[in-house]
């Protein structure tokens, strides 16, 4: 499904600066996993998202995606099968347009957006459908502006936005980090429930040990580049917190 | 009364110029600089056609598209060679000056007894007869509301609103798909094209084009721009779009009845500048000065 073979990137090259990141990284993901990256700041969990995503291009390695070799495509235009969402709960959605107004463009996510109306009555339904789903009351919200939510609510917005088209691989990258502790719980309650609904491909960055082992059915750490650890199935089913903590001294 | 129709009509004509900065400046959240020349390449352009027999309304068109390839040029600047936007739009706008000079084959053309599209409709309806007034305002008026309908219609596009998602949040679009580059080339595009018809409109209204006649347009559609959103809460409607697109033209129109009471009660022409410059200024900041205000007033009430 997802293939990462061989993958080099450094920052600042040629620079006293220079920091190496991934030296010959390679990463394989099978279809309907979800995959828990945990690591410390600076072991590469956001770059490699960012490398997926096509933020950034990788200086050597060859990245797939169901077969097709993604290396070089255009952060956009792979977007239509990627779904991502941020940390920042800002960063996801256009404050000044409405709900509806955001979930209508993510509708046509993997469409060219053309001079047809935006925003269409037949829809409403489906949008409405899908934020029912949440239990936040938001389905009466379709119209309110988007800044107008708290955080949380933002973020299950955007949760809908990146799987209102199924997309081949789902990015979380530290999704619950800004929010609440009731907010995160809820926002990690949606994310299971919609990623083993629509049987997603997910890779999900955490600092938190707890929702790692309670999550998905793969755990990889990364530290300085490397993939230190990597469990899955019964070994991930019986991993501890204290095993990750343990872990983490390394 | 007839001059206070001749205002209005002026502001009527300058909001086609002010509803093209609103598009960069409030929708794609860029200060587009390129206004101001392409403006000028409108006037220019329309000018020279005109004196060399070029019907006026067709005219008016070429001068539109000629405006919106400046836009172009700034998108390409900003989005391919990433210079940042007012540096792209300076640009733009400097190299305009040479062109439109070029243009023109002098630093400005007259059209004095030329056929433009006020006398052509002043000529060819019986009760308008020789009542250029009234032409202008009518013209004005048509113009604002052909374009206020079209751009509302096509900021409820797919199209429009993915433009409107680029310049609220860009990583948004990128991360839906969306070609933000095209976006805000496009943008631009339909920008200066209004620009362009504006100072065509301009040139013809009043009766020459001059290479200086967009020095300061930028700041008076802002000054329009600004003023218009404070009739923002006045208006009740569900359509955003639409009530924003209205206010810009209240502004405009706003904006020259001060200027025509202003100059009435003796205020020198040249200061005109200083005085728009002032109150756009003032009217961008209020925002900001009311949060300080009520977080001081705030503050003082939580203290006794």
């Amino acid at each position: 499904m997802l293939q990462l073979n061989n993958i080099c990137k450094k920052f600042n090259k040629n620079s006293s600066d220079e920091k190496l990141i991934f030296e010959n990284l390679n990463l394989h993901i099978k279809k309907g996993e979800f995959v828990v990256i945990v690591g410390g700041n600076g072991a590469g969990k956001s770059t490699l998202m960012n490398l997926i995503s096509g933020s950034i291009f990788p200086d050597n390695g060859d990245i797939f995606i169901d077969g097709q070799n993604i290396t070089n495509l255009q952060e956009n235009k792979r977007a239509k099968f990627i779904g991502r969402v941020f940390q920042d709960p800002l960063k996801g959605s256009a404050p000044n347009l409405t709900v509806e107004e955001n979930l209508s463009l993510a509708l046509l996510r993997d469409k060219k957006r053309g001079l047809a109306f935006g925003v269409h009555k037949n829809k409403r339904a489906l949008l409405k459908n899908g934020l029912k789903n949440f239990n936040l009351g938001l389905e009466n919200r379709l119209n309110a502006k988007m800044g107008l939510l708290s955080g949380g609510q933002r973020q299950a917005v955007t949760l809908l936005m990146a799987t209102l088209v199924k997309p081949k691989i789902l990015l979380l990258d530290e999704h619950t980090a800004a929010l609440d502790p009731k907010s995160s719980e809820k926002i990690l309650e949606l994310t299971e429930k919609i990623t083993s609904d629509e049987h997603i491909t997910t890779l999900m960055i955490t600092h938190n040990l707890d929702d790692a082992i309670r999550l998905g059915n793969r755990l990889i750490m990364l530290n300085k580049g490397k993939i230190q650890f990597d469990v899955s199935g019964d070994d991930k089913r019986s991993l501890l917190n204290s095993n990750l903590s343990d872990m983490f001294k390394i | 009364m007839q001059i206070l129709i001749s205002t209005f009509s002026q502001g009527l004509i300058w909001t086609i110029l002010a509803l093209g900065v609103f598009i960069t400046f409030r929708i794609l959240n860029f200060a587009d600089m390129t206004s101001e020349g392409s403006l000028t390449l409108g006037g220019s352009i329309c000018a020279i056609l005109i004196t060399n027999g070029v019907n006026p309304f067709i005219s008016l068109l070429i001068s539109g598209m000629a405006a919106s390839v400046a836009g172009l040029v700034t998108g390409i600047l900003h989005t391919k060679l990433k210079i940042q936007p007012i540096l792209s739009g300076i640009l733009t706008m400097i190299a305009l000056y040479s062109i439109n000079i070029r243009i023109m084959g002098k630093a400005n053309l007259s059209l004095l007894g030329k056929s433009t599209v006020f006398s052509r409709l002043e000529n060819g309806v019986p009760f308008l007869k020789e009542n250029f007034t009234l032409s202008t305002f009518i013209i004005g008026l048509i113009t604002c509301i052909i374009s206020i309908l079209i751009l509302n219609l096509f900021f409820k596009t797919q199209l429009g609103l993915a433009i409107r998602a680029t310049g609220d949040n860009e990583q948004m679009m990128r991360a839906q798909g969306g070609n933000t580059d095209f976006k805000k080339i496009l943008a631009l595009m339909i920008s200066n094209l209004l620009c362009g018809i504006a100072g065509a409109l301009i040139a013809q209204s009043q009766g020459y084009s001059d290479v200086n006649m967009g020095t300061g347009a930028i700041v008076i559609a802002l000054a329009s721009i600004v003023i218009g959103e404070a009739f923002i809460k006045l208006i009740e409607s569900k359509n955003k779009i639409l009530k924003s697109l209205i206010c810009v033209a209240l502004g405009s129109i706003c904006y020259r009845m001060i200027i025509f009471f202003v100059l009435n009660l003796g205020m020198n022409p040249s200061d005109l500048k200083l005085f728009t410059a002032f109150i756009t200024a003032v009217l961008l900041g209020v925002p900001h000065i009311k949060k300080i205000t009520t977080k001081g007033v705030n503050r003082n009430a939580a203290i006794k």
